[in-house]
């Protein structure tokens, strides 16, 4: 087994929740990880990506080179196009279509969600809106990788008991909202598939 | 022992908690502040008593570890790579006075500048200071470095550094823990001047490490840290160094590697098994994340002689980190990647968080500026750098931690008036206080903004020691109560704070205006805990 993955956002918008998420189930499933991540400069807002590395044998590299990644799990729809060179022919996308607009010049997002969709695998959802439906608007991040929970290889359920560890401190209230989202999100996903 | 889940950061810390370290000493940098960030909220290293509160500086970091040695203690210094730069007087002196409890100074590499001014490679200061140095391929060897380090710094009473990348600092795997060892105990060096760096004592100190340069390399040399695979395709022969093994051995996860491979993990370079491998190939491809520091030993002044491959001759870039894609084009792999990145994706810069005290800082200091033009304010290192970016356009200058005040100073004897400068707390604690002093013995004409969010903001809000204390180090000093002044960094205060800055900048001696309001991220984070904590 192993499963590649480049999980992209914008600085604050999550992304290691997600990276935390599914590496504690690994190691739950006695798998090797490696998982790099982006700490300082431009955790202020600028784009930001964790390599997340999974594998039953042991992993050399902390960086996923070009053209192997199985899946690019973003927060952000431009920014999910930023690591396609990563993706490998096969890969899946799966985004959040909801910009995040910190920059002038930020293209229009009917263009962008338009290239996302001319990938052979993608799955496009609004994060947003699914989890202000679940009345929980800050867990657009847990809809994400619900909804990419189909493509990781592990069951939804060994994901839901590594959500529980990782928001466990955070108390029950938490790791509801957490499960709720992530459910919603994997729904979509099978629905949509 | 368990086995715990680390950033390469993290796991270089719990080795040294592990080995028996009685103190950490520090100033944040990125990539290398969660080593010390990774102690202080250690429930262990609380209950062993470590030490590990920041330093104003990395300067002042390394002479207290060097003091905790003295009386016997194991002590880590950590630092980003410019921070060794900041130390360099004691680094080097300390390689001369030696060690009496174990010392490490673990140095954090930043090649590709992901977060500095230059991509420095710390193995070259290691060698100029000649003392031994430790570069791990992978979170574990950088856990088993950090635990074994002090030992050997203790066998040979030296010094010795552990140089790891970026990389390797901000990625996580499983680390496998050992038995926790004692601390030792306050113990003085057996020869009272060991520390007595008078010309007398320096010299015989310096030929003990001269003398010690033989051990060093033929520790390096029986290292396990440094190990030679046999290969039967003697055509080329490929030396790896830390972290770039990894982007070695990932490019053969599929087919077979029949080239000869030395790792290498620990300087001084192991002569004998690279002459073995000089001896025994065609050619060396040469895998460094960094400098070329073993290449350029291999290829000499001239390039006559070996057939070496890497930077230098352009198989690998000459600069940027090294990653497992330029390593298979340095072996002559196709690389399969079938997608570009589409023209329509743009650069997405960092950016000040909403709310930021600095943006009303600017904003009032573009238009008390205005009249003079552009070209007239020096900066620092912070977050306040985002300040050269539009749309505020308002700085000059980032250079060196102080170099904002220093630099204002530089341009005012030359004439150029009014010339103003923005440093942040931290950053003036940490090296401004004494180009405040220059300016103030000399009487120069300058502003100088300390924009003061009561924290040391861009490497993620660790405490600063300006916090509560600016407006009393700048009065002692010696800068005119006058021309102290205080605001708020608030849309709301605007008019009033460019009067304030244009009253300022038209003084003709030295005046500094404190922009005082407290980090958001910091107080998000005050707020959040407030309100967990109801």
């Amino acid at each position: 087994m192993k499963l590649d993955i480049i999980i992209a956002g914008v600085g604050g918008q999550g992304i290691l929740s997600i990276a935390a998420s599914i590496g504690t189930t690994a190691l739950n499933n006695n798998l090797h990880l490696k998982q790099s991540e982006v700490h300082g400069m431009s955790q202020r807002g600028g784009d930001v990506q964790s390599h997340l590395r999974i594998s039953d044998k042991p992993i050399q590299s902390d960086l996923i080179p070009l053209g192997q990644a199985d899946i690019i799990i973003s927060i952000e729809p431009m920014e999910s196009l930023r690591y396609l060179p990563y993706l490998s022919a096969e890969g899946w996308i799966v985004t959040n279509t909801i910009p995040f607009i910190n920059v002038k010049n930020y293209p229009d997002i009917d263009v962008v969600l338009k290239e996302i969709k001319s990938h052979k695998h993608n799955i496009t959802i609004n994060a947003e809106e699914i989890a202000t439906e679940i009345g929980s608007p800050r867990s657009a991040n847990m809809v994400i990788l619900g909804a990419a929970t189909p493509f990781l290889q592990m069951s939804y359920e060994e994901l839901e008991k590594g959500i529980k560890q990782i928001f466990g401190r955070k108390g029950e209230a938490v790791v509801e909202t957490n499960i709720k989202a992530l459910k919603a999100g994997w729904e979509f996903t099978k629905k949509n598939m | 022992m368990e086995k715990l889940l680390l950033l390469g950061d993290e796991a270089i810390a719990q080795g040294a908690i592990d080995g028996g370290m009685s103190g950490i000493y520090a100033y944040p940098g990125t990539p290398s502040t969660e080593i010390t960030e990774y102690v202080q909220h250690s429930k262990q290293a609380k209950e062993l008593g470590i030490h590990c509160d920041w330093s104003v500086n990395e300067k002042t970091a390394m002479e207290t570890a060097l003091g905790m040695s003295y009386a016997g203690k194991r002590a880590m210094v950590c630092m980003k790579h410019v921070g060794l730069n900041v130390a360099a007087d004691a680094f080097v002196n300390s390689a001369i006075t030696g060690v009496n409890g174990g010392v490490v100074y673990t140095v954090a590499d930043d090649p590709s500048m992901h977060s500095s001014q230059n991509e420095q490679d710390s193995r070259v200061l290691a060698k100029f200071a000649l003392i031994p140095t430790f570069e791990p391929s992978n979170q574990q060897e950088a856990y088993d470095m950090a635990y074994d380090a002090f030992q050997f710094s203790e066998k040979y009473k030296i010094p010795v550094m552990l140089r790891i990348t970026t990389r390797l600092a901000h990625s996580r795997a499983g680390v496998q823990r050992r038995e926790v060892k004692q601390q030792n105990i306050l113990k003085l060096p057996e020869n009272p001047l060991q520390f007595v760096l008078l010309p007398s004592v320096a010299r015989r100190n310096y030929k003990i490490l001269l003398k010690n340069q033989e051990a060093f390399r033929t520790e390096s040399e029986t290292s396990t840290f440094n190990k030679y695979f046999e290969g039967s395709d003697k055509s080329m022969g490929i030396i790896a160094c830390g972290i770039a093994y990894n982007y070695l051995m990932e490019n053969f996860q599929d087919k077979p590697l029949n080239f000869p491979v030395l790792k290498v993990g620990q300087y001084p370079v192991p002569r004998k098994i690279i002459n073995k491998m000089v001896e025994e190939n065609d050619s060396i491809l040469l895998l460094e994340d960094g400098y070329p520091v073993i290449e350029e030993l291999l290829k000499g002044m001239l390039g006559i002689g070996l057939n070496v491959k890497g930077r230098l001759d352009g198989t690998v870039p000459r600069d940027g980190e090294l990653n497992p894609t330029i390593v298979g084009a340095a072996l002559g792999f196709i690389q399969k990647q079938e997608n570009k990145i589409p023209e329509l994706v743009v650069d997405r810069p960092p950016i000040f968080c909403d709310g930021c005290g600095h943006i009303d800082m600017y904003n009032a200091l573009n238009e008390a500026m205005n009249p003079y033009g552009k070209g007239r304010v020096f900066a620092d290192i912070g977050c306040y750098t985002l300040g050269a970016l539009p749309p505020y356009s308002a700085i000059y200058s980032c250079v060196d931690m102080g170099a904002s005040i220093t630099m204002a100073k530089g341009a005012s004897d030359a004439g150029l008036i009014p010339s103003a400068c923005v440093i942040g707390d931290s950053t003036f604690t940490h090296s401004g206080i004494t180009g405040l002093l220059d300016c103030i013995v000399e009487k120069t004409p300058v502003t100088i903004i300390i924009s003061d969010n009561s924290t040391t903001g861009m490497t993620g809000g660790q405490n600063s020691h300006g916090k509560g204390r600016i407006i009393e180090i700048c009065k002692g000093c010696g800068v005119d109560p006058e021309h102290i002044k205080v605001i708020k960094p608030l849309h709301k205060y605007h008019e009033e704070n460019t009067k304030i800055l244009k009253a300022e900048l038209e003084y003709k001696g030295v005046s500094v205006v404190i922009a005082q309001r407290e980090c958001i991220q910091t107080l998000k984070r005050r707020n959040a805990q407030k309100f967990a904590n109801k």
